[in-house]
């Protein structure tokens, strides 16, 4: 996907002028974030488990070779695949290798986010395939031809309204008097139009939440079941993912499962938790003839060990974009690019360099939010300072910014020059402003005063009050 | 003293002041101090941000306590000054040390100094806004509600969403305006919707900010630290308003 997040701040200008957009995160905003206060309060053990999935993962991350080559050696013992890409392309490649060689028409997909980060459906339909999404969302986003705005739901910035009239656009063999206005009528469309493709589907593509080391095994979970007729039906299954989803065994998988759904919907669990181990075994009725796993790095193992290697943690639940006020502001395509919210403005800048996606970790109050339900507790504020110093550093924030920061730190470095020169400051702004109690405008503060007003400050300033009471023993009245 | 009480509102300093004397506390403003460097922090600044940090180091060095009206700042001293000197083990020490040292001012009078009541003229029906900072690095919560709550004229409102920022976030309010607008005009519509008179933070940052939105916005809704009315210090005027709104003006 081509990135803009660059621009990003004319992308926040439509964002916040897109009634459709505005009317659709409203859902963001109450729905998801009750449902995990309460699955978390149903649970005593939660923010026990929150630790544990940490330490699990740290665990992996630190020992990550290991525990990637136990999962290949198992995958290929049960015949299956794995083909490591160190770079986007290297992966894409791969996959339509596959598919010629299966000499695929048809192919189905799961959602996966790293197949959206690989930009992949372009890419296969550029070597002439048909390529269908099966997750509701995610079809809804490839009829109107848009990225996802939300890694969990990448449908979420699209109204009701607005997939009926998609549906109507793109179903056209359907009577045209047909109901369409309540939910369960435009899953009851899909789900008819999809189920003839998944027997058309020569290829399926997944995602993985997991990998498994112990077993060779990868883990989906899904809530419409999608995902498992994808990956059984067609002759060949393919698998893309990343190296850091690796865990070292079923019970560990488990544990970070438990506080999954909860982070994500409040679920206790997903409503399907699939489970691929190689492909179609003798005695099984079904399942695929080959087993592909293309494993991703993509500026991965280049976190490790560094500043950002506790990003490598995350598991892709979303509750931080769930709970982040600048997502709902202004929604996910105004980042840029694949990731949003908290989680993207530390990822991006790594996986599409920090020229591009500077103003990503900028735009952020560091409310903390995020970090307070993150399951795998990132400390994402942190590490979009990181961003900013490494910004600062070279450079690249902008020059008023820094202007400004040095006068600042001139005069704070300074008391008695500091309280000479405030203290000039602030009465003559009280003398100004004191009968308004607040300034309409103010030079130089446009970005504060466009939006409200500024208060007047007082007067005399708390040095200079609190130094003539210490000289004559009591406080000025 | 926070940079923005000393500049913009030194009633809440002096609100704070009285409120830890009454409880029984000596209290010293060092005027070594100027601000907690917190703003080049967030910029990514570090050479600024460290220099000030040394010096608040030494400004505050030998005193029991170091307590600030303000989540935000107590929260820059209290847990990123520690991480700042990583490869100097023994400033760290000092950071480590001033660290658990400093409080923000209301969770510090009931934490530490037990109060568990205060006294005000104030009446009439309150709101709270939750500062991040405060909120989430400081545990501040409970402990303001609780003095409020002392208080027999005071009604609190609670707002829905009280934990949600308000927008402000020190520079971010001016370097992403349009998102920070969104954010407060989401706030203020909160506000206003409890029907409450005055809307009380521990921040002045979030208080000017969210003053400055009700005022533009035409609200009658009137802003103070939450200090000054634990304190009863209400005769400056409200956050934005002119000196008739209290009767009378400082100075
Ligand atoms: S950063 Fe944490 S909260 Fe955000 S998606 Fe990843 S695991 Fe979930």
């Amino acid at each position: 996907m081509e990135s803009t997040a660059h621009a990003f701040k004319d992308n926040v200008t439509t964002a916040l002028h897109d009634a459709n957009l505005q009317q659709a995160l409203g859902k963001v905003r109450q729905g998801f974030i009750v449902k995990r206060r309460e699955a978390a309060d149903r649970l005593p053990e939660f923010e026990a488990l929150r630790d544990q999935a940490r330490d699990i993962k740290n665990h992996t991350l630190a020992h990550l070779d290991f525990y990637l080559e136990a999962y290949e050696k198992k995958v290929t013992e049960q015949g299956g695949q794995v083909h490591w890409a160190a770079t986007a392309e290297e992966a894409r490649d791969k996959i339509v290798d596959i598919c010629r060689a299966a000499d695929a028409k048809v192919v189905t997909k799961g959602k996966s986010m790293i197949a959206e980060e690989i930009a992949l459906n372009a890419h296969l339909e550029e070597a002439g395939l048909d390529v269908v999404e099966t997750d509701l969302g995610e079809y809804i986003i490839q009829l109107r031809h848009e990225p996802p705005s939300h890694i969990i739901a990448p449908a979420v910035h699209v109204t009701k309204k607005q997939v009926e009239a998609d549906f109507r656009q793109y179903h056209a063999d359907l009577p045209p008097e047909r109901h369409l206005d309540e939910p369960w009528e435009l899953v009851n469309e899909a789900r008819q139009v999809l189920r003839q493709r998944y027997f058309q589907a020569d290829v399926g593509i997944t995602g993985a939440n997991f990998l498994v080391a112990e077993t060779g095994s990868s883990i989906i979970v899904t809530n419409e079941g999608n995902g498992d007729l994808t990956q059984i039906l067609p002759k060949v299954h393919i698998v893309i993912t990343s190296i850091e989803k690796v865990v070292p065994n079923l019970d560990d998988a488990m544990a970070i499962l438990r506080v999954l759904a909860r982070s994500a919907t409040g679920q206790e669990f997903s409503t399907y938790t699939t489970l691929s181990t190689g492909p179609k075994r003798a005695e099984d009725l079904d399942g695929p003839e080959a087993y592909h796993v293309i494993l991703l790095d993509n500026g991965r193992s280049g976190m490790l060990g560094g500043d950002f290697a506790d990003m490598l943690r995350c598991i892709r639940c979303g509750a931080c974009i769930n709970h982040c006020p600048v997502y709902h502001a202004v929604g996910g395509h105004a980042y840029g690019w694949v990731y949003p919210g908290p989680m993207g403005s530390v990822l991006t800048p790594n996986l599409i360099g920090v020229e591009e996606a500077g103003h990503l970790p900028n735009a952020s109050t560091f409310c903390g939010r995020c970090e307070s339900v993150c399951p795998m507790r990132i400390p994402l504020p942190k590490m979009m300072r990181h961003w900013r110093e490494r910004e600062f550093e070279r450079h690249l924030s902008p020059k008023a910014v820094r202007w400004g920061l040095s006068l600042w730190a001139f005069f704070a470095r300074r008391p008695r020059l500091y309280g000479w020169a405030t203290g000039m400051a602030m009465s003559l702004m009280a003398a100004v402003g004191r009968k308004n109690g607040f300034f309409e405008r103010l030079p130089l503060a446009g970005g504060w005063t466009d939006h409200r007003a500024f208060p007047t400050p007082q007067g005399r300033t708390f040095r200079a009050q609190w130094a003539a009471r210490q000289r004559q023993g009591e406080e000025p009245s | 003293m926070t940079c923005l009480v000393d500049l913009m509102r030194p009633s809440v300093g002096f609100a704070a002041v009285e409120l830890l004397e009454r409880a029984g506390c000596d209290v010293e403003v060092p005027l070594s101090q100027t601000c907690c460097g917190q703003p080049a922090y967030n910029s990514g600044d570090r050479a600024h941000a460290e220099a000030i940090a040394r010096q608040v180091i030494e400004a505050f060095a030998g005193f029991d306590y170091v307590v600030a009206p303000s989540g935000s700042c107590a929260a820059t001293i209290k847990h990123h000054y520690p991480q700042m000197f990583a490869d100097d083990p023994d400033l760290t020490a000092k950071a480590e040390d001033l660290a658990a040292r400093t409080f923000e001012l209301v969770s510090f009078l009931t934490d530490v100094c037990g109060v568990t009541a205060v006294s005000s003229d104030y009446r009439g029906s309150v709101t709270y806004h939750d500062s991040c900072s405060g909120l989430r690095e400081m545990g501040v919560q409970n402990q303001p509600r609780q003095l409020l709550a002392s208080l027999d004229g005071v009604d609190l409102v609670e707002m829905e969403e009280s934990d949600v920022c308000c927008g402000f976030g020190g520079t971010f309010c001016v370097k992403y305006p349009q998102i920070s607008n969104k954010m407060v005009s989401e706030k203020a519509k909160r506000i206003e919707s409890t029907g409450a008179e005055l809307l009380l933070a521990g921040d002045l940052g979030c208080l000017m900010n969210m003053a400055g939105k009700l005022k533009r916005n035409g609200s009658a809704v009137q802003a103070r630290h939450v200090a000054e009315v634990l304190a009863n210090r209400l005769d400056d005027p409200a956050i934005a308003q002119p000196p008739s709104s209290a009767g009378q003006g400082e100075g």
